[in-house]
C-alpha cells in the first residue's frame, strides 16, 4: 500500500520547517492515516508506505526527494531495523523509528542502528512538530565536518549549505547534487558519522577511513576474531591516538553489513550464478537480504558483480546483472550520476578486467577472508564490456581516467584517484584497496600529476606545469607571507606522503595560485584542508586585481580543478 | 434546538463517560484535534480503519492459538500488532488485554493466552459498540454533536 501525496522534486519553496518532506513507513493503516494528517497539519508534505520495500524504491527513484524518514520498527517485509540500517547507508538520511513497544533493549537497538529518534507509539503531534531539527541537525554536522574535514571532497557540497544557513531556505539533498556533490552522498557513506553519539558536544572531526586506517582495522578484526569482536578492542589493537570507540564502533558495524552482503553473494554464486527467484525465499532468511534483493533488483547489463572486502580483494565475477560495488556496506548504484561515488563504477570495471588476468592471491599478502574467488566465467565478455564501457561513462568518469594513465604505479599512496585499466595487475589491485578506502582521502603525489584533471574528487593539489605560473607569478606583487603560507599549508595536505612534493619555488607558486583563487573568492572555494585559510583569506585586496587577471590567463590554459561548482570560502 | 442541544448535551456526557469509564485515553482526544475542515470526519474515518485492521489480526490470532504447539512468537507478533492499533485510536482497556497477552506469551503460557485472548476480544466488541453508538448518536446531533473539546 503506497501512495504518494504529491510531488517532491522541486526545491521548497516555503521556509524551513514548512515543507519538510517525510517519508511515513508504516504496515498499520490506522496509524498511516493518522500520522499523515499529524503531520500534514505541522505543514510537512508527506508520502505514505505500508511496506520497507515500497519505501526503498521511493527512496531510490527519488534520491533527493526526502528530507527525513518515519518508520515502525515492525514491518512485514523487512525489518524496520534492516530498513533503518539501509536508509542511513545509502541515502544517509535521519531516520526515526516508532513502536509501541517502548522496551529499553529495542530502543537500545534502534540507536545502535542509527535512529536519530525513537517515539513510542501512541504518538503526539507534538512529538512530531520537533522532528525537523533531525534534518537540521545533520545538515549542521555535515557543515562541520567538512570544515574540519582534511580531505578534499569538503570542497563541494557545502555551498548549498551555506546558502542554506544564509538564506532560511532549505535546501534538499537534491540541490546538493549536482554532478560535483555525489560527494555529499559517498562523503556521507564511507565517513565515520556516528549519528547518535551523545557525547560529542562540539565540532566532530570526521573520521576518514582511508586505505591504511581501514587495513589496520580489518588487521585488528581479523586478529581478534571475527567473532569476538568489539569495539573496544579493535580500538586497543589498531593503536590509532585519535579513533574513538564510536568511530570504531560504527566502522565496525558497517563492516558487518558489508560482509553479510558478501556472504550472502557468496552462497548465492554457489548456485549457479544468480536466479532471482532464487533469492526470494532466502531473503528472509538472512541478515543482509534486504540488501540482496535490492541489488538484484537493479539489474543491469553488466556482467559480474565486484565485491572489495576491506583489505581483502574479493573479486566475484558473478554472472550477474547487477551492477553495484558494495564498499563498506554502502550501495552504489550504476544509476548515480557522475561524480565521487561513480569513482567507484569505473574501478569496478576495471576490476574487472584484472580478475580476468587472474590476480594471484600472492599479490594480496593482507588479504585474510578465504574466500577470495576469482570466477572466470565470464571471462569472454568481460574485457569489451569493461572498455567499452570505459569509454562511455560520464563525462566525470571519464576524466578520471583520462589522469591517471600517467600516473606512475609506486605513487599510489592512499589516493582515491582511478587508475587506467591497461595498467598492470598490482596496481589496479592497490587502486581498489584504495578506492575501497573510499574518495573522501585525496592526498595525491602533487608532483605526479602532470594533468590537471576535471575531479570533483578534488584534485586541488594538482598543479600544472611549472611554466605556466611561473611568469605570472613573477608579476605579481606577490605576498611573500601568503607563499609562507601556503608552504606550510603545503605540508599540511602532504602529510601522508613522506616527501615534500614540491621541488622548486615555482611549485609552491603554484600551489599558491590555487590556494590564492579561493582568496579572489572568484569562485567559492573551500580549503578546509588548510589551516592557514584565514590567513590566506586575509590577503590585501590590492592583490586581487593582478592576480585575477592572471586567472584569465591560466584558464586559457588548462582546466584549473580547483575552481569548481559549489566550492566557496568558509 | 432545544431537542438540539439536548442531543448535543447527551453526545458529550457520553464520550466523557468514555474517558471516565477508561475505554478511551488521551490518544481519541489528539484523534479529534485532528479533525478539522478538510477532515470533517476524521475521526470516524479513522476508527473505522481500525476496525477493519483489527478484524483482520483477530481472525489471525484465532486461527494461531487453534494450531499445535502454540507459536508464540508469531502470537506475539499479531498481538503486537493489534495492540499497536488500539494505540491509534486510544482503546484503553483493549490496549492493557493486549499487554497481558503478550506477557503470556513471553513466558509461553498457552493457557493464559488463549484466556487473555478472550477478554481481548470482550473488550473490543464492547469498544467497538460504545463507538458506533456514539457516532451515531454524534450524527444526530449535528455537525457539531461530536466536538467537545472541554476536557
Amino acid at each position: 500500500m503506497m501512495e504518494s501525496s504529491k510531488g517532491f522534486s522541486s526545491p521548497r519553496s516555503h521556509a524551513f520547517p514548512a515543507g519538510l518532506r517525510v517519508l511515513v513507513v508504516d504496515d498499520d493503516p490506522t496509524w498511516l492515516k493518522i500520522l499523515e494528517k499529524m503531520l500534514k497539519k505541522c505543514s510537512y508534505e508527506v508520502t505514505t508506505c505500508g511496506l520497507a520495500r515500497d519505501a526503498l524504491k521511493l527512496l531510490r527513484e527519488r534520491k533527493g526527494g526526502y528530507d527525513i524518514v518515519i518508520s515502525d520498527v515492525n514491518m512485514p517485509d523487512m525489518d524496520g531495523f534492516k530498513l533503518l540500517e539501509l536508509v542511513g547507508l545509502e541515502m544517509d538520511l535521519p531516520v526515526i523509528m516508532m513502536s509501541v513497544d517502548g522496551e529499553t533493549s529495542r530502543v537500545k537497538k534502534g540507536v545502535q542502528h542509527g535512529a536519530c529518534d525513537y517515539l513510542l507509539k501512541p504518538i503526539r503531534m507534538k512529538e512530531l512538530r520537533n522532528i525537523w531539527q533531525h534534518v537540521f541537525r545533520k545538515r549542521i554536522h555535515e557543515i562541520r565536518d567538512i570544515e574540519s574535514h582534511e580531505g578534499l571532497e569538503g570542497l563541494q557540497v557545502t555551498k548549498s549549505g551555506y546558502d542554506w544557513l544564509d538564506d532560511g531556505h532549505f535546501f534538499s539533498g537534491e540541490d546538493m547534487s549536482t554532478p560535483a556533490k555525489k560527494r555529499k552522498d559517498l562523503e556521507n557513506k564511507h565517513d565515520e558519522k556516528d549519528l547518535t553519539d551523545p557525547s560529542s558536544s562540539t565540532k566532530k572531526a570526521r573520521v576518514v577511513w582511508s586505505v591504511d586506517l581501514h587495513q589496520k582495522f580489518v588487521k585488528a578484526v581479523n586478529q581478534i576474531g571475527y567473532d569476538k569482536v568489539g569495539p573496544k578492542k579493535i580500538l586497543d589493537l589498531m593503536n590509532v591516538p585519535w579513533l574513538t570507540r564510536e568511530n570504531v564502533a560504527s566502522h565496525l558495524q558497517k563492516y558487518r553489513l558489508y560482509l553479510s552482503r558478501l556472504q550472502k553473494e557468496n552462497d548465492l554464486k554457489s548456485y549457479g550464478g544468480m536466479k532471482h527467484s532464487d533469492l526470494n525465499p532466502q531473503d528472509s532468511a538472512r541478515a543482509s537480504s534486504h540488501q540482496n534483493s535490492i541489488n538484484f533488483q537493479q539489474n543491469d547489463a553488466t556482467n559480474g558483480n565486484l565485491r572489495f572486502a576491506g583489505n581483502n580483494l574479493l573479486i566475484q565475477n558473478l554472472n550477474s546483472k547487477s551492477n553495484e560495488i558494495d564498499t563498506r556496506g554502502a550501495i552504489i548504484t550504476e544509476k548515480s550520476g557522475p561524480g565521487i561515488s561513480h569513482s567507484l563504477s569505473p574501478l569496478e570495471q576495471e576490476m574487472k578486467s584484472t580478475a580476468l588476468d587472474s590476480i594471484t592471491p600472492g599479490s594480496f599478502s593482507w588479504r585474510e577472508v578465504p574466500e577470495i574467488q576469482f570466477h572466470q566465467e565470464n571471462a569472454g565478455n568481460q574485457p569489451e564490456d569493461c572498455f567499452g564501457r570505459m569509454a562511455g561513462p560520464t563525462g566525470g568518469l571519464q576524466s578520471h581516467v583520462q589522469v591517471d594513465q600517467l600516473l606512475p604505479i609506486t605513487s599510489i599512496s592512499s589516493r582515491a584517484q582511478l587508475p587506467n585499466p591497461i595498467e598492470t595487475k598490482p596496481l589496479n589491485v592497490d587502486y581498489a584497496i584504495n578506492s575501497f578506502a573510499q574518495a573522501s582521502v585525496v592526498k595525491t603525489r602533487i608532483d605526479s600529476f602532470p594533468v590537471p584533471t576535471k575531479s570533483h574528487i578534488g584534485n586541488q593539489q594538482t598543479i600544472q606545469p611549472p611554466s605556466i605560473n611561473t611568469p605570472s607569478m613573477e608579476s605579481q606583487g606577490f605576498n611573500p607571507s601568503c607563499i609562507t603560507n601556503l608552504g606550510s599549508s603545503r605540508r599540511n595536505f602532504s602529510s601522508t606522503t613522506t616527501e615534500s612534493p614540491f621541488t622548486s619555488p615555482d611549485e609552491i607558486l603554484q600551489v599558491g595560485w590555487h590556494q590564492d583563487y579561493s582568496c579572489l573568492g572568484l569562485q567559492n572555494i573551500e580549503f578546509p584542508d588548510f589551516g592557514d585559510l584565514p590567513i590566506i583569506a586575509g590577503i590585501p585586496a590590492h592583490l586581487y586585481t593582478p592576480l585575477k587577471f592572471d586567472y584569465d590567463q591560466l584558464s586559457d590554459q588548462s582546466e584549473l580543478p580547483v575552481i569548481n561548482q559549489g566550492l566557496f570560502i568558509a | 434546538m432545544e431537542r438540539n442541544n439536548q442531543l448535543q448535551r447527551q453526545v458529550a456526557l457520553m464520550r466523557q463517560s468514555l474517558f471516565d469509564q477508561g475505554y478511551l485515553d488521551e490518544q481519541f482526544v489528539q484523534l479529534e484535534e485532528l479533525q478539522d475542515d478538510t477532515n470533517p470526519n476524521f475521526v470516524e474515518e479513522v476508527v473505522t480503519l481500525y476496525y477493519r485492521d483489527s478484524a483482520r489480526l483477530i481472525a489471525s490470532i484465532e486461527q494461531a492459538l487453534d494450531k499445535s504447539p502454540l507459536d508464540f512468537n508469531k502470537l506475539d507478533s499479531y498481538m503486537h500488532q493489534f495492540k499497536g492499533s488500539s494505540s491509534s485510536i486510544g482503546g484503553r482497556k483493549v490496549k492493557t488485554e493486549c499487554s497481558q497477552f503478550r506477557e503470556y506469551c513471553r513466558t509461553g503460557n498457552g493457557e493464559g493466552c488463549i484466556r487473555t485472548f478472550q477478554q481481548v476480544k470482550r473488550e473490543y466488541s464492547t469498544l467497538r459498540k460504545k463507538l458506533e453508538a456514539y457516532f451515531q448518536l454524534a450524527r444526530q446531533a449535528g455537525p457539531r454533536g461530536a466536538a467537545s473539546r472541554s476536557t
